[in-house]
């Protein structure tokens, strides 16, 4: 694609995906979170830090439609153009969008992987769910997602259970890929891995997300996880954000009292 | 007029919450512009701001006040208030920086490092890469360490990379920290030519040099910075990453 | 036909027609007639305690005990096979508790309970065919919360059936699920039909016989109507196939009916016999009448 290309592509999409309006879910005071607004637009990452408790947790699972919010909405563009609200929309949507245009990397593998069943079924199910009855073909999508996600494609019958933490959480994302979803909620997806193991996720999730233009939404606590892969962030604390805005911007000059206590309690976020 | 980037106004301020919330003033009521193809040099002693300000223009640091506004597709784009996705088309297509510093990224290679600005406009990557080679040899980085990391690099030579992935693209607008500080005498004189030439293409540069020599190579006009002295400290370093 | 009349065909003396008492049979009425109204959906029962353990049929003897009339012919086969411990015992339970006429001939047969088989000989529209299901839920192997099954149901989300298939094929070069093979139910419903082997699959597509499936632990029945399209999972590069066999009947010398292996000697030599024993024997009857 040329740059002129890309720039026309730019803004053909200034429109947002994905919309979320004083969105608000509380288990007790401050538990929870409440009057979370943002857009959120194609190709953007956005990161949600703050410490255990301060409530990204409870709003991943309200942005990605597993727990229905007290108040406020989640709108989405679908790939047709046609905003969906995702609270009023029918469980069957809710579901067609989870396997389709979006995908959700769980913090564990193992919750996120049919522990049971192949890394060729794991990453093909998405693709049979919508239909698709060619074995030759899931197969093919199978190996070349493993190798998208530098596994080894000659361990396509192998069990996740024989594969390294690292290795399962590639897993993941490859059968969260396979279906090209254009929203992807992430739950601390470096959270279990060694440091070195990190890096190498890490760096293959920047890519793929530039390569795919992908918008994420990540939550993580680790500050030099959102810089690395997050655009803008929110800062959230005992279920309020704080702090929105560029990512660097956040972690050099800080605003919020809170924020810069995050920022100066690490060493070189 | 020709001007690339007009600042109106501008003001900075750090409150420290850490520190009984102390507010410094670092800049206030700074006014410049800067056209095509003009050079300018911020001066004035340390402490004076000068970091700061090039980091509020490219958007690192919050501004408190003012406005700046920037040409970038043709059209004037006010950067003080601006949403995370505006300012992030101006870096990727307009606003320009080259510190001394290079952020490394684990298991990228030096060839990558230089070559994504241009990924991020969508050139093609055969045509970056040529351009992230040439530029490599310019500044004498051997092309044995092309393939490797640079995290392991000395601290010289992750500097050179960095200008390297600096001066990968055109930018209409470039803010250089000190570019050609703690270089050899040979690196420098590659540098002030990527600096030549940039001009020479229409670029707009502001810039800060402590070497008399570079400084006086480059410069078309200073910006004298000592009357915003302001307290004793040094906010510039607080938050350097 | 009400319980009185039915009463007095009963050799037992103390029990209800059938075992049942009539407003059990009556609430598996409706359920089946639920069931007969959503083609494989399953749908729960207050199934009741039988005199013989879960895994023995039942299920089915529930489902049978509630649609019997005293006019019926009952057949019960097991693996095939008439004479079978299961198959007698139930049998002759049913003879003894509603006294309606058994027998081992499938065209003579108006209820035929069964577990493992579908008769080789074609059922017509007069017939009820009742199956013991030990697992109702097609989806449990993969999903073994209920409640996330009846969702997927309730949304057709059947995606992970074909896992299941995709396993197969990348682990034995082919789908090797050869017994309790997935369908599609009237393009709607994937349903298991029980521990049948997928050789009898087509023998569920457009049949003119009602068919009941009764899981008495799960306590779950769902049916296929007469006339109704039954389709089984596959793929387009891996269709669904029916086991065949290079020999045939060491008895009848059947070539397309279900055969069994038998070893018959200490040396391990191998017969091949019909599952079905009613459909063997028929044939060689008619062998024989021939021969006369």
């Amino acid at each position: 694609m040329s740059a002129a290309e890309k720039l026309h592509l730019h803004s053909e999409t200034a429109q947002p995906l994905f919309s979320v309006r004083d969105l608000t879910h509380l288990y007790g005071p401050e538990k929870g979170c409440q009057g979370v607004s943002f857009d959120l637009y194609p190709g953007e990452v956005l990161g949600i830090v703050g410490e255990s408790g301060s409530g990204k947790s409870t709003l991943l699972s309200l942005l990605s439609g597993r727990c229905p919010p007290d108040r406020g909405s989640v709108s989405y563009r679908d790939s047709e153009g046609n905003w969906l609200d995702l609270y009023s929309a029918s469980e069957a949507q809710r579901r067609t969008l989870l396997r389709t245009e979006w995908g959700f990397v769980e913090q564990n593998p193992r919750d996120g992987l049919r522990m049971g069943v192949s890394a060729g079924a794991n990453i093909g199910e998405r693709l049979m769910a919508q239909g698709v009855r060619h074995y030759g073909e899931l197969r093919a999508a199978g190996i070349d997602w493993l190798q998208q996600v530098e596994i080894d494609p000659l361990r396509i019958d192998d069990l996740p259970r024989t594969f390294s933490g690292g290795m399962q959480q590639r897993l993941q994302i490859a059968r969260n890929l396979v279906s090209s979803p254009r929203l992807i909620f992430m739950d601390e997806p470096t959270g279990g891995l060694d440091v070195s193991v990190q890096a190498r996720l890490l760096d293959l999730l920047r890519g793929l997300v530039r390569e795919l233009d992908l918008a994420v939404v990540i939550v993580t606590h680790d500050l030099a996880v959102a810089r690395l892969l997050a655009d803008r962030l929110m800062v959230m604390r005992r279920s309020h954000v704080v702090e929105a805005g560029l990512t660097d911007q956040i972690l050099d000059d800080p605003q919020h009292p809170y924020s810069q206590l995050l920022v100066s309690s690490v060493l070189q976020p | 007029m020709n001007n690339l980037i007009e600042v109106s106004g501008l003001s900075k301020t750090f409150t420290l919450h850490q520190q009984h919330g102390v507010v410094l003033n670092v800049l206030s009521g700074l006014n410049f512009s800067v056209r095509a193809g003009e050079c300018l040099v911020l001066h004035g002693q340390s402490g004076a701001g000068k970091s700061t300000l090039l980091r509020t223009l490219y958007g690192n640091y919050l501004a408190a006040g003012g406005s700046i506004r920037v040409r970038h597709n043709g059209e004037w784009v006010e950067l003080v208030g601006a949403e995370p996705r505006q300012v992030l088309a101006v870096r990727r297509q307009t606003l320009g920086y080259v510190s001394q510093f290079l952020r490394v990224i684990p298991r990228v290679s030096t060839l990558d490092v230089v070559m994504e600005p241009a990924l991020a406009r969508g050139l093609r990557r055969a045509d970056a890469e040529a351009r992230a080679q040439s530029l490599l040899n310019r500044l004498n980085i051997p092309q044995a360490l092309w393939q490797l990391a640079p995290g392991t690099f000395s601290g010289g030579e992750q500097q050179r990379v960095n200008i390297a992935r600096g001066f990968m693209v055109a930018w209409p607008l470039m803010l250089l920290d000190e570019p050609t500080a703690s270089l050899d005498d040979a690196n420098r004189q590659v540098v002030l030519a990527l600096i030549a030439e940039a001009k020479a293409a229409g670029s707009a540069l502001i810039g800060i040099f402590h070497d008399r020599a570079a400084r006086e190579a480059v410069a078309d006009r200073y910006l004298d910075m000592s009357q915003d002295l302001s307290a004793a400290a040094q906010p510039e370093y607080i938050y350097a990453g | 036909m009400n319980a009185q009349a039915q009463t007095q065909y009963a050799t037992e003396v103390g029990y209800n027609f059938a075992y049942l008492d009539e407003q059990t049979k009556r609430m598996i009425r409706r359920g089946l007639l639920k069931a007969v109204a959503i083609p494989g959906y399953q749908v729960p029962f207050g199934g009741r305690e039988m005199p013989l353990p879960y895994g023995w049929g039942t299920g089915g003897m529930q489902l049978t005990a509630a649609i019997l009339g005293a006019e019926d012919v009952l057949k019960v086969i097991d693996q095939g096979a008439d004479d079978t411990t299961n198959a007698v015992s139930i049998r002759r339970f049913f003879a003894r508790t509603a006294g309606v006429k058994t027998t081992t001939r499938t065209p003579e047969a108006t209820v035929i309970q069964t577990r493992h088989r579908i008769p080789e000989t074609p059922l017509n529209g007069d017939q009820i065919m009742v199956y013991q299901v030990p697992i109702p839920e097609p989806l449990r192997f993969i999903e073994p919360s209920e409640t996330e099954t009846r969702t997927m149901h309730a949304l057709e989300d059947y995606g992970v059936m074909h896992v299941k298939l995709y396993e197969d094929i990348a682990t034995f070069g082919h789908i090797a699920t050869s017994y309790a093979y997935p369908v599609t139910v009237d393009a709607r419903y994937v349903m298991d039909p029980s521990p049948i082997p997928k050789f009898d699959n087509p023998k569920l597509h457009m049949s003119p016989a009602l068919m009941l499936f009764g899981a008495g632990r799960e306590k779950r029945l769902y049916a296929v109507p007469p006339f109704t399209r039954v389709v089984s999972l596959d793929f387009e590069d891996h269709p669904f196939e029916i086991q065949r066999w290079d020999e045939c009947c060491a008895f009848c010398g059947s070539q397309d009916s279900y055969l069994d292996e038998l070893i018959v000697d200490d040396a391990g030599t191998k017969r091949f016999v019909c599952s079905d024993t009613d459909y063997c024997m028929q044939r060689r009857d008619l062998e024989e009448e021939g021969a006369q």
